[in-house]
């Protein structure tokens, strides 16, 4: 996984609560079985106004012009603003990896579903959550100026916009292995003897979990 | 004295370690395997040289892209043909169990890990599936996770978690006839949104949960996820302990030694929580959605409310394009909407309770002129034998159902059964989003028996008024 310290990029947005992960990465994407290539496909039903399909070139589909993230004002930009719950719905990480296949890095919103949020962290994304109130500024902001750029800075914990800086919160741990590109499995088999004094004690007081057919 | 949550009870015997911040390292008893969420985990395995930690945690099943007609002749989309042979692939080489498309035990994950038994009581469940909160109505703590816990469910047997808070919510007193389990939770995530529960795990108590049959509270369980919460979970009673006797991952003797302990898998008279919620179960009526989101939902009796009357202007704008999308009005009577389709099944409604239920409203009757199609979907091989056992495969197909095999199939319409661009359908899976069952098709969510009544009308009545 890539290293997450600081990102300096403009912002493009999505007016919606509760964006869904079936709107994030439709279903017909997910019987890929690869973890690349999902970002042509990002919000596909929404952002294109044909019927999208596996393996699909989408050079030459055409697109939903009222899609804002179509906007040629929010081409290349990393960081995704948006609002609350965002991420809901099914487990797929093929969420995150569309997200991040695109090109957008951190995510700002009042509010994440869990298991999207965890997704996040495992693939090097930072979603980030601020306050209803600030958000509602980064809308503001976002709207009124052309290439309107956030600099993330993930050890300080720190947005800085251009007239102010903001602290966010994140877990330590989820910050160590972001900030260092840590593999999680790696970090947990560090641990073998542990997990394993632990199993035969877990064993021992309930058996009946590890019979087998 | 303890005052432990029956989430505080199974978290805390499966904790390995513990990091300062309080994230966890979690021990993770059964690990249920299906196509979708995992061909990329086990390729990951195999980039990293690294093995299963214990084989047989594992059961794998293809459940989400599998046809659910002429099953002898394979699958005919290329690309999901590719996805299942991954399964068996990857299954047949790391040595794990696996219920082949035509194995009569095939079925959908969450419906098939409680009819073997490999899920039990106090244990640690994962699937990369969101709705495997379903597995908390045993008193387990079983949760949806991504592609990359899944690879380290396969390699560590642990999950690195930080807990999350307890939630009760008490649903007292008796239902009325013919309401079900699946409009007490269509009640539950109306009253606290879609994200009511987020950072919380939800205990389901109460008079209406303990009457509910093991199948019923299944159901509740399995919609916690779309009220935020990763995990819903059910107290054990007699009943938890009758539905495990005979299963086939439990053996008559460890059965003997597991029903000591599990009586305890329930809250301290003095648990903590730190949000409890009441519903009274009498005052809930069959519940049907009318937008795109679960929690836009109303009883059988209602009306389409109206966004204007909203003053949260997100909460508002999200209406009216729900409306939109669902080609419906403010004020609308839910009773005034006709559907296109019928669909019973997926890991919300499959199981041989919901099957009855729905045979039980369309015997002797037939579905409506407007019907395109209704379908029934079991939600496991045995369900599908079971139920034809009963006859109920008959009684369906005299009333113009479609009897198939079982599978995800419309739930999320990976596979060929799928709604048209426009199209209307009652459902009784766990989803209404926009295109969650075909590119344009609209969702309203329903019991079994709301559904099969809605076959027979044409659009949405009370089912309580059937009989």
């Amino acid at each position: 996984m890539e290293k997450f310290k600081i990102l300096n990029s403009k912002v493009a947005y999505l007016d919606r609560s509760n964006v869904d992960t079936d709107a994030i990465i439709p279903k017909q994407f997910l019987k890929s079985i690869q973890r690349s290539g999902f970002g042509p496909y990002l919000f596909d039903e929404w952002r294109y106004l044909d019927h999208g399909e596996p393996g699909m070139d989408c050079s030459n589909r055409p697109l939903n012009k009222d899609f804002i993230l179509n906007e040629s004002r929010f081409q290349g930009a990393e960081i995704l603003l948006t609002r609350k719950n965002f991420g809901c719905g099914s487990s797929r990480e093929h969420a995150p990896w569309a997200l991040l296949d695109y090109g957008f890095k951190v995510i700002i919103s009042p509010s994440y579903a869990d298991i999207f949020y965890n997704n996040c962290f495992k693939n090097g994304i930072l979603p980030i959550i601020l306050n209803n109130d600030l958000i509602d500024q980064l809308f503001i902001e976002v709207e009124k100026n052309v290439d309107y750029a956030l600099t993330i800075d993930l050890e300080k914990q720190v947005i800085e916009t251009p007239n102010n800086s903001w602290s966010f919160k994140v877990d330590e741990f989820k910050k160590h292995c972001l900030v260092n590109g840590l593999d999680d499995i790696g970090l947990t088999l560090q641990h073998v003897d542990e997990i394993k004094t632990f199993e035969v004690q877990h064993q021992q007081k309930f058996p009946w979990f590890y019979t087998q057919i | 004295m303890s005052n432990k949550t029956l989430y505080d009870k199974v978290w805390e015997s499966h904790v390995v370690r513990r990091e300062k911040d309080g994230t966890c390292l979690l021990y993770i008893d059964r690990h249920l395997v299906h196509e979708v969420t995992s061909p990329q985990a086990f390729e990951g395995l195999r980039m990293a040289s690294r093995k299963l930690w214990r084989q047989q945690a594992n059961l794998a099943v293809p459940d989400h892209n599998v046809p659910t007609t002429n099953r002898e002749e394979g699958i005919k989309d290329e690309i999901s043909k590719i996805q299942v042979e991954a399964l068996d692939q990857n299954c047949d080489e790391f040595g794990i169990t696996e219920f082949k498309m035509n194995d009569p035990r095939q079925g959908i994950v969450h419906v098939i890990g409680p009819e073997q038994g490999a899920t039990m009581p106090g244990m640690t469940l994962v699937c990369g599936d969101s709705h495997t909160s379903t597995h908390g109505a045993f008193g387990a703590l079983a949760f949806g996770i991504g592609t990359s816990e899944v690879e380290h469910v396969l390699a560590t047997q642990c999950l690195l978690q930080k807990k999350s808070k307890n939630m009760r919510i008490l649903i007292e007193g008796e239902l009325q006839d013919n309401v079900s389990a699946k409009d007490v939770v269509l009640a539950i995530i109306g009253r606290i949104g879609t994200a009511g529960g987020t950072g919380y795990a939800i205990e389901f108590a109460g008079s209406a949960i303990s009457s509910l049959s093991i199948e019923g509270r299944m159901t509740v369980c399995n919609m916690a996820i779309e009220a935020g919460a990763r995990a819903g979970m059910a107290a054990v009673d007699q009943k938890t302990i009758d539905y495990m006797r005979g299963r086939p991952f439990i053996s008559s003797e460890l059965y003997a030694k597991a029903i000591d302990y599990w009586p305890s898998l329930k809250s301290d008279d003095d648990a903590i929580f730190d949000q409890e919620i009441t519903l009274d179960a009498t005052q809930i009526a069959p519940h049907v959605t009318w937008g795109t989101s679960p929690e836009m939902v109303v009883a059988v009796n209602g009306k389409i409310p109206d966004p204007e009357t909203i003053n949260d202007p997100d909460k508002k704008e999200g209406m009216i394009r729900a409306l939109e999308y669902m080609n419906l009005v403010a004020g609308q009577a839910i009773k005034d909407i006709k559907v296109d389709k019928i669909f019973i099944g997926s890991c919300t409604n499959s199981r041989i309770e919901d099957i009855r239920a729905a045979a039980t409203v369309v015997k002797g009757r037939h579905v409506a002129d407007n019907i395109k199609q209704a379908l029934v979907v079991p939600g496991s091989g045995l369900i599908k034998q079971q139920a034809e056992l009963e006859g109920l495969d008959k009684i369906l197909v005299e009333a113009g159902f479609e009897w198939r095999d079982p599978g995800c199939s419309m739930c999320l319409a990976m596979n060929a059964d799928r709604l048209e661009s426009g199209e209307r359908c009652a459902s009784t899976s766990n989803r209404n989003f926009e295109g969650r069952q075909g590119q344009g098709g609209r969702t309203h969510l329903v019991s079994p028996a709301m559904a099969a009544a809605a076959a027979i009308h044409g659009g949405f009545v009370d089912v309580r008024k059937e009989f």
